[in-house]
């Protein structure tokens, strides 16, 4: 176990330095910099001036070095799209946004997703069942951008009942997040709603439920304690990937809902060749996703004892 | 002597034999009994149509632009309207459906060409041609795909004026993040194959490596490639509109569903028409897709054959 940790540990360090790497060069062979003078004409001293002040006057593995021994301390520079803030301080302004309304979807999604894939796998083959799989269809195979419109054509332009966009840490009034936390919670709650029906669907065929119920246990007992847990397990790999995703903020969501979170800071900074906030943004994606990967395979071991890992 | 009379003895079983199949027959006539699939099928054939022949189909140029009818609502004219810029809302989905088409099967054809050499080399040689090239998928799933293919485009879009319109640049990044499913998918397939009988067989009669993986095992997972083929295309088409959407895909003056969503945003409290069409045409080919794949996932996997 422990060597097993060590190795994926390595192998998560040798995958954050080779995006490091892909993204700094990428973001360097393009020609044109942050400072070109298209717009307003720069004195070539004072150019030169502010290249070597954001260190841009270098070699580039020398750039990259700095840049690596300054991230790893916690300094990943500071934003071009907003010189007067350092990254860490534009990041920690947006993520809380992106956090709260994905942690506002993953609670929304996983909720929704349990109750109905249960229900469907309870009342199998009723048209119950065929809306929730109807739904969930749907859910996966539609992009967010899509349903975001949708819910907006019907919610806000015919109905009138939410705002189209907006964020209450912007001012504004707490209805603003009830549409995009339901168009970022729909996909991930379809995902849960058909796999907690199929994997339910095979647990309730096994022995052992035939056991419960034949030992006379009420069938909501059966369900709740012996089907569901067991039904959980499969739900792990599905999840897992699901919840940096949300936290780190659905871009289109955030777009479309004028969101100010992450996602959007991450357009506005490809925009603007914000190569700091850019680098930043990937580091942190990529971070985020490989450790929920490893805390995701560390939890099958603890849920269920007959899977061991191995290096 | 009883062996000479043996060539008449079909005769005998025949009215019970079943008709010669394959698999391929096989797989035909049980996508055929799967109603939901068979529509999807009609309603891709029809999108793939419309794409062909959009410069027949469609009842005006997309980007013929009549400034004095900008704005339309549906109407005889125009069935579905017009845009912000006074062109055929219809003709402009119509050419729509062939950008959408052109980037979700390039963009396949990329992904095989690169995953499936990739995929086989891994599965095939192991040791550290496999440590490598698993080590380049790991890097790869550990950002969402279209965040690569967003920064790839965004690279290459500042270093040249894009031709075609940006086709060409987002087929690329996409088909240059896509191939990981691809490559795992052979490298799953050639590993689980590779320790079957026939192979053994193969090699004890000296058969080549690349030989055995060529003839013998590519066969045998050209079914869930397929399926894999079929289902990256909606998650291409959706790459592309997605890209699009946020500014960073097809340019004007040609039209990408994705891009047409993103245009409408700013004016759907008034224009509803603009967000509705292009938001129906990405569902309607995504569902189409995907029932397609699963129908094929059903109709090939040999092991849910009565």
């Amino acid at each position: 176990m422990v060597r097993y940790l060590i190795g994926r540990i390595i192998g998560l360090i040798i995958v954050l330095l080779i995006v490091s790497i892909l993204a700094f060069l990428l973001m360097h062979s393009v020609p044109g910099g942050p400072f070109d003078e298209e717009k307003s004409p720069l004195p070539p001293a004072a150019k030169a001036n502010i290249l070597a002040k954001y260190g841009l006057d270098k070699p580039l593995h020398e750039q990259y070095l700095l840049y690596m021994a300054n991230a790893i301390r916690g300094d990943f520079g500071i934003s071009f799209q907003s010189p007067t803030e350092t990254v860490i301080d534009l990041i920690a302004r947006a993520w809380p946004v992106s956090i709260q309304l994905g942690g506002l979807a993953i609670l929304l999604a996983f909720s929704t997703g349990l109750i109905c894939g249960i229900v469907a796998a309870v009342k199998q083959n009723t048209w119950i069942d065929y809306v929730v799989t109807f739904i969930s269809t749907l859910g996966i195979t539609v992009p967010s951008f899509v349903i975001a419109i949708w819910l907006l054509l019907i919610f806000s332009v015919q109905l009138g009942w939410f705002p189209t966009g907006g964020w209450p840490a912007g001012g504004e009034d707490w209805n603003t997040m009830v549409l995009p936390v339901i168009t970022l919670a729909l996909g991930p709650s379809a995902l849960v709603a058909r796999y907690t029906r199929s994997s339910m669907v095979e647990v309730i065929r096994s022995e052992y439920i035939r056991t419960a119920r034949a030992k006379g246990l009420s069938t909501n007992l059966v369900i709740m304690r012996h089907a569901l847990k067991n039904a959980l397990i499969p739900l792990i790999t599905i999840l897992a990937p699901q919840i940096p995703n949300l936290i780190t903020g659905t871009i289109f969501v955030e777009v479309i809902f004028r969101v100010p979170g992450l996602g959007k800071f991450f357009v506005s900074s490809i925009y603007l060749r914000d190569y700091p906030m850019i680098m930043a943004t990937m580091l942190l994606v990529a971070f985020l996703w490989s450790i929920t990967y490893l805390l995701s395979d560390i939890l099958y071991t603890v849920v269920d004892p007959r899977i061991r890992l191995q290096a | 002597m009883s062996i000479v009379a043996e060539p008449t003895l079909p005769s005998v079983g025949e009215p019970t034999l079943r008709p010669p199949s394959n698999l391929w027959r096989d797989a035909a006539r049980r996508f055929s009994k799967n109603k939901l699939a068979v529509g999807a099928l009609i309603v891709l054939v029809l999108l793939i149509l419309a794409a062909i022949f959009a410069d027949v189909i469609s009842p005006a140029r997309y980007d013929f632009s009549v400034l004095a009818e900008a704005n339309q609502f549906p109407n005889s004219a125009h069935l579905l309207g017009t845009d912000t810029v006074g062109r055929d809302f219809l003709s402009r989905l119509i050419y729509g459906a062939r950008v959408s088409l052109t980037v979700g099967f390039s963009v396949q054809l990329i992904a095989l060409l690169i995953g499936l050499p990739l995929g086989i080399i891994a599965g095939m040689f192991g040791g550290w041609p496999d440590y490598v090239i698993m080590r380049g998928v790991e890097v790869l799933t550990s950002v969402p795909i279209w965040l690569f293919a967003l920064f790839l485009i965004s690279v290459w879009r500042s270093s040249d004026s894009a031709p075609g319109g940006g086709m060409i640049n987002v087929i690329v990044a996409i088909g240059l993040v896509s191939w990981v499913d691809i490559c795992r998918l052979t490298r799953a397939q050639l590993l689980t194959l590779r320790e079957k009988e026939f192979v053994l067989a193969a090699t004890a009669i000296g058969a080549k490596p690349l030989h055995i993986a060529l003839h013998h095992l590519l066969p045998n997972a050209l079914t869930p490639l397929i399926v894999a083929v079929t289902l990256g295309v909606p998650t291409a088409i959706f790459t592309e509109a997605g890209l699009s959407f946020l500014g960073f895909g097809i340019n004007d003056p040609l039209p990408s569903w994705g891009k047409m969503v993103a245009d409408s945003s700013s004016y759907i409290r008034v224009y509803w028409h603009l967000g509705l069409f292009p938001t129906l045409m990405i569902a309607v080919t995504m569902l189409a897709f995907s029932f397609v794949g699963d129908g094929l996932r059903d109709a090939l996997d040999p092991h849910l054959k009565t």
